[in-house]
Formats: C-alpha cells, sequence, structure tokens
C-alpha cells in the first residue's frame, strides 16, 4: 500500500463486504456469527462451539453463506461464551456446543429468535435480544474497544473497514509533528496506567530531548491482580495499538517501537505477532509507510513474570535485558530511556486512544468524560459481583452506576462493603462514598487511585485486615530488593499484619503501621514500593474498627482469619 | 544452593542452542529471549546452558544468574511435565483460591515450587493471570486456563494431563 487513496479503497470494499455487521441484510450471506474469542470465553470452551457451529452449517448445506468470525473479548466474562449474531445483533450467552443447533436452525435458518439463550436485565420479565438495546452495553462508551464487536483481530482489512490507519494516513500526510503532539495535548489524555501524567506532555518532552535513537514503548505488562483490560485490547483490537506508536513516532522522531507483553499472556502475543506481520506486509510498518517517507517499526519483547517490570524505568531496563530493577528519576525516560535515549512509554489503553483522537480531533474527544479527566476508562470488575468482565464508561460515571448498574450487584443479596481499585497501589473505597465520579482526583481525594483498572468488589463476607495483608505478601513478593524502604519496609508491615491477623496484634501496632507506611511513601525508589502501603493506609482509614477487633478481642468477624492458639 | 547441575548437555541439546543463540551473538540485550528459548528447549537452565549463553552473548554467568534468579519464569531446577499455576490474583483470592491450592496439595502431595516425584506435575502459585472474570483460575502448560474451580473438578481436570 502506497498511499491514502490506496487505503480508502481498501476500508470502501472491506466496509461493503461487512455491511451485515451493521446490521443490513445481506443478498449473498445469511449471518455473521461474532462469537467472542477473548481469554475469558476461550477457556470457557468457546472452541467447541465454534466447531459445533460449524458442524452445523454443514449439515444444513448453508456453510457458504455464513461466516463465524472470532472477535476480541466483549466484555461479559461471566457469560461466557457469548455470540452476537448479525444482520440482527442478536446477543447469546452462556453458549454450549449443544445450543449450535437451536441457533443455526431456529434463528439463522427459520428467523426465530432463540430466547432461551438470550440475556434478561435483573427484575424484568422478557429478554433483550438486540446486542443494541441491552442495559448492560447502552451505559458503555466504547472508545478503546471500539471494534470488539465488529472486527475480526487477526484481520488487518476489517481493520481498515473500521477506519483503522486512516488517522496514522492523516498523522502522514496532513500534519506537522508539533501539531500531533498539539492534539493530543488538546484532548486531555491522561495516562492510563494509573499514573495519569499528560499523554501529550509527555510526547512534548521526548520530541524536545537530545539524543537519538529515540524511541516508542507500549507497556503490555498488565501485572495488577484483577486487571485483565489491556489483554482484551492486545487480542482484539491490536492494530489500534501499531497505529497509535507509529503516529508518536512520526511526533517525536522515532522509528523504532517496542511491544512489551507479560509472558502471561500468549494469544495476546500471538495476535500481535500477526498484526505485525500483516501491517509489514502491507506497508504500514517499514520503511516509506503509505508514501510519506517516514519509516517504523516494532518487536515485540516478553516478560518473564516480574511485576515490578510494569513500572516504567524497570520496564526499560527490562528491554535491555538486565533485572527488572528501577531507577532512579530524574532523569525520565522522556530524556534517558532505553539505552539511554529519548523513550515514551505509554499503557496500552493509552495507545488504543491515539488514532480517535487523531482522526476524529481533540475537541471530539474532550467531549467526553469530566474537566480534569477527559475520555473514557476500561475497568476490569471482578470479585463478588454478578456481571464479572469487562466495561468501558465515561470518566465520571459514578461507581455505584458502575457496580450496580452495569455490574449487576451483588450475588447472593449480601451486603456491599468495599471496592478496592488500582490494584496493590491502590485503595479501599467504602459504601458511603459509592457516589464518588471515577476521575483522577476524586479517587486520589479518598486514598485510592484510578490504576490501570482493575475493581475488585468486596461483600460482607471479606475480611479488611486479610485483604490488606494479601496485597502486602504481593508487594513484598514482588519486591525487586533494590531499595530498603520497599524491600525491608514493606517485610516489616507484612509482619505486623500477619501478627495482627493471627490473634498476635498488640496496642500501638496500627499507629506503627501507620507510621511505616508514611516512611515508605516518602522514601522509596519507585512506584512499587512508594504505593505499596495504601491498601494498609485505606483499610485502617475506612476499617479501623476491624484492627482494633482483631488486636483487642482477637476476633474475626468475616471468620476469615486464623486465631491460633 | 544446590539448585543448578552442572552436568553437560548433549551434543544436538548443544547444537540446537547454538542455534538459538545464534541471532543474539556478542548482544546482551538479548539475554531474556535467548532465555526464555533455551528454557523452552531444554526444560529448565542448568550450568551448562547459563555457561553457553553467557559466552555466546558476551555477558558475564554472574549476570545471566542473576537475570534467571530474579525472573519467576525462569527456573534452575528441572520442571515437571506439565506445570500448574494456580492463580493468587485478587479476584481468584476473594473467590477461593486458597481452596483450589490446597485441594491440589493434598491430591498430589507437593507443596507450591515443588515436583511430583513421578515428574508429571510441577506445581506453582502465580500472580493473576487476567482470567479474573472465571475466578478461581488455574492455567496449565501455559496455555490451559481452567476456571470457576470447585475442589471437585479439580482431579478430572488433572487427569486430561498425562
Amino acid at each position: 500500500m502506497k498511499s491514502l487513496d490506496e487505503l480508502a479503497k481498501i476500508k470502501e470494499n472491506r466496509r461493503a463486504a461487512l455491511k451485515i455487521r451493521e446490521g443490513v441484510p445481506s443478498a449473498t450471506e445469511k449471518a455473521h456469527i461474532m462469537m467472542c474469542g477473548g481469554a475469558g470465553c476461550i477457556s470457557s470452551k468457546c472452541l467447541d462451539v465454534v466447531d459445533a457451529m460449524k458442524e452445523a452449517l454443514n449439515k444444513n448445506g448453508i456453510a457458504d453463506k455464513v461466516q463465524i468470525i472470532l472477535t476480541g473479548c466483549m466484555g461479559p466474562c461471566d457469560m461466557g461464551p457469548v455470540a452476537i449474531v448479525y444482520p440482527d445483533a442478536t446477543f447469546y450467552r452462556r453458549l454450549k456446543p449443544k445450543d449450535a443447533e437451536a441457533i443455526v436452525e431456529d434463528h439463522i435458518m427459520k428467523g426465530n429468535l432463540v430466547q432461551r439463550l438470550m440475556y434478561r436485565s435483573p427484575g424484568a420479565k422478557e429478554p433483550t435480544p438486540s446486542v443494541n438495546d441491552i442495559d448492560l452495553f447502552a451505559k458503555q462508551k466504547k472508545i478503546v474497544l471500539r471494534n470488539n464487536f465488529y472486527i475480526d483481530p487477526t484481520s488487518i482489512e476489517d481493520y481498515i473497514a473500521s477506519g483503522g490507519y486512516a488517522a496514522l494516513g492523516k498523522a502522514l500526510t496532513k500534519m506537522q509533528p508539533a501539531e500531533i503532539i498539539e492534539e493530543v495535548k488538546k484532548s486531555g489524555l491522561r495516562g492510563r496506567g494509573g499514573a495519569g501524567f499528560s499523554t501529550g506532555m509527555k510526547w512534548g518532552y521526548t520530541a524536545a530531548a537530545s539524543g537519538t535513537p529515540k524511541y516508542v514503548v507500549c507497556n503490555g505488562d498488565e501485572g495488577d491482580p484483577g486487571a485483565f483490560m489491556d489483554r482484551s485490547v492486545l487480542e482484539g483490537d491490536p492494530h489500534s495499538i501499531i497505529e497509535g506508536m507509529a503516529i508518536c513516532g512520526r511526533a517525536i522522531g522515532a522509528e523504532q517501537g517496542y511491544v512489551y507483553v507479560r509472558a502471561e499472556y500468549p494469544l495476546a502475543i500471538e495476535r500481535l505477532e500477526i498484526a505485525i506481520k500483516k501491517a509489514r506486509e502491507n506497508g504500514l510498518l517499514g520503511k516509506d509507510i503509505l508514501g510519506s517517507g517516514f519509516n517504523f517499526d516494532m518487536e515485540i519483547r516478553i516478560g518473564a513474570g516480574a511485576f515490578v517490570c510494569g513500572e516504567e524505568t524497570a520496564l526499560l531496563t527490562s528491554i535491555e535485558g538486565k533485572r527488572g530493577e528501577p531507577r532512579p528519576r530524574p532523569p525520565f525516560p522522556a530524556n534517558s530511556g532505553v539505552w539511554g535515549k529519548p523513550t515514551v512509554l505509554n499503557n496500552v489503553e493509552t495507545w488504543a486512544n491515539i488514532s480517535e483522537i487523531i482522526l476524529k480531533g481533540s475537541a471530539a474527544y474532550a467531549a467526553t468524560g469530566t474537566e480534569k479527566s477527559k475520555g473514557t476508562k476500561v475497568f476490569a470488575l471482578a470479585g463478588r459481583i454478578n456481571n464479572t468482565g469487562i466495561i468501558e464508561v465515561p470518566m465520571g460515571t459514578t461507581l455505584r452506576e458502575i457496580i450496580f448498574e452495569i455490574g449487576g450487584g451483588i450475588p447472593r443479596n449480601k451486603a456491599f462493603k468495599a471496592v478496592q481499585i488500582g490494584g496493590p497501589s491502590g485503595g479501599c473505597i467504602p459504601a458511603e462514598d459509592l457516589d464518588t465520579p471515577v476521575d483522577y482526583e476524586s479517587l486520589t481525594e479518598l486514598g485510592a487511585m484510578m490504576g490501570s483498572g482493575g475493581m475488585i468488589v468486596l461483600d460482607e463476607t471479606t475480611c479488611m485486615v486479610d485483604i490488606a495483608k494479601f496485597f502486602l505478601d504481593f508487594t513484598v513478593d514482588e519486591s525487586c530488593g533494590k531499595c530498603s524502604p520497599c524491600r525491608i519496609g514493606t517485610k516489616r508491615m507484612y509482619e505486623i499484619i500477619d501478627n495482627i491477623s493471627n490473634g498476635k496484634g498488640k496496642e500501638g501496632d496500627i499507629e506503627l503501621l501507620i507510621e511505616l507506611s508514611n516512611a515508605i511513601k516518602d522514601t522509596a525508589l519507585c512506584g512499587l514500593g512508594q504505593t505499596a502501603p495504601n491498601p494498609v493506609l485505606s483499610t485502617i482509614k475506612y476499617f479501623r474498627n476491624e484492627y482494633e477487633e482483631h488486636i483487642r478481642d482477637k476476633k474475626c468477624a468475616c471468620n476469615v482469619c486464623d486465631f491460633k492458639e | 544452593m544446590v539448585a543448578c547441575a552442572s552436568n553437560i548437555g548433549n551434543d544436538e541439546l548443544i547444537k540446537q542452542l547454538d542455534k538459538i543463540i545464534d541471532p543474539y551473538r556478542g548482544n546482551p540485550g538479548g539475554l531474556i529471549q535467548v532465555l526464555t528459548k533455551a528454557q523452552g528447549l531444554v526444560g529448565y537452565l542448568p550450568k551448562w546452558v547459563q555457561v553457553q549463553i553467557a559466552e555466546g552473548l558476551g555477558v558475564s554467568l554472574q549476570e545471566v544468574f542473576g537475570v534467571i534468579t530474579f525472573y519467576a519464569f525462569f527456573s534452575l531446577i528441572p520442571r515437571g511435565r506439565h506445570k500448574i499455576a494456580v492463580c493468587a490474583g485478587t479476584a481468584c483470592y476473594v473467590k477461593g483460591s486458597k481452596m483450589v491450592l490446597k485441594t491440589i496439595r493434598e491430591l498430589l502431595n507437593i507443596k507450591p515450587g515443588q515436583t511430583t516425584p513421578d515428574s508429571r506435575y510441577t506445581l506453582e502459585q502465580v500472580r493473576c493471570i487476567g482470567a479474573c472474570g472465571l475466578a478461581p483460575a488455574m492455567i496449565i502448560d501455559g496455555i490451559d486456563v481452567h476456571g470457576r474451580l470447585e475442589p471437585e473438578l479439580i482431579p478430572a481436570v488433572l487427569e486430561q494431563y498425562a
């Protein structure tokens, strides 16, 4: 592909072939079955359902009139395997191989939708057939996950049909590098990895930094327990990452990108490899992209099981083939990143937003969200909640709406206790703050943080001391050991909490935990150590009574902690 | 630390390891990629592998050893044919991963980090595999995720792996 015109032609042709996925019945095809192929549904054996569908189609002689497409994660993992049948856009859930016949024979051949497989809103008498009407999806806004119902992630043509690579074309042929950076700044996009730093400003610093070559890096080391948003993007829409990174390369003057993906995501790695190969074959990566004279290529680097490598300087050190130990900042990666060269490092979700901003303009993007937190955020809902899975909502949506309206509330009618946001770096938010809008500042004020997007819901049966201990256990294990505050401090904190949870706590332990926490936050070298005390501080803040009960009464009200005699 | 066996690898393995090293010869930056592929070839990273890689890439043996012991994925000791990794992430923890681990420990009579005497299974506890929608979950051989686990279901799952 050597020009924008060629790109537009491919888009036109492919889009025409995929009209059925926009709800337009086709003269030649009966249906497209979009089968969710995200890791959650694959683990729920969706491929067996696909095989059964193929058999049923063959048996009925219509295999050439129906396409089955394996998409990226559609979101509601708890209901998997799920599928959408176009052109009617009927959403089916909890599919088993034996359901294939009904879908093929009743729905596709006779037009009788299969009611028993449809989604029913809690309390509703009738199910909701169409995915466009389902409340669970209607309350969401998909920017990052815009393509996950529509495309086959292994098809570059599908991505192009959906508008893919048009933003890169625009950036290369109609914009100057400084303009690109200005647009990203004006959009208000902030880093989605958790820190929330202005993406445009980061690019600006790197563009201005001296030193060549410059690098563009994607942080796909999603290590927060309970977070699987980036996984959904990498598996479902890998080209969106490639396009975002190439646009950045143009903006800052870099020709080489790295995508660092954790080893625990083999499917994401596979889909990304396919995407890179196809982008190269189509001239969208490599030399002289779209005839613009701009060169950009990328490599995948696979992690090896170290949570700390999600920290930006540790990640860059890991790309260099070393122990993933963080470095002091300054210097920041913008000035001295991988191999000491200026580097832009952004999270997967941040990258997935870029092409939308460039294509539709910063003003359109900034229309979503709040004053200081623009755009949407992808969250992974898990724990004691009915609808576990991935959701994407505008910034400013309240926790109550997320947990009770989209998330379907707490199973077995248990009482909500707290929601843990931000993983081991974050904090717990109790019931009285459920009407907090989700944005960077509001969450930080409550002692939590946006984090990468993992939201674990806890109910009345969860012991908060136990949860704090769980997170400390994690950070002690994952601490790289380089700096004393984290290496020794978190360990001492863990020992104190362990004693509390075993009935060996003493008066003064809570105060000691607070003192240690503040010291570690002030002196640790990197974000892992600096935020490790957060779960402890926030559980003490909101659930101090549980700590006191454990210490004074040697009692765990939730019967979770094992008090040894 | 008795971990590394210093036995010499057989000629075929040495040749194949050289092929893995070739694209990165003299390039220390490729260490993690090489170690990952080498472990895929040999099953673990004994001393002879470390020495060959150190020489091939131009890094010290100490540095190779330091990288191996930093990253949880690398193993200095032989492991079983099947690696059972029980997810100990938050969502799985909240949904009962402790019970899953306990069940497997009792079934196989080994602790996390250990391998069964017949070399069939190695048990590990890992941090969040990203299958939180299916908690509690475990991943076998790095590819097969088994979710919504309950103690009674576990023996049948393990049986699938010879």
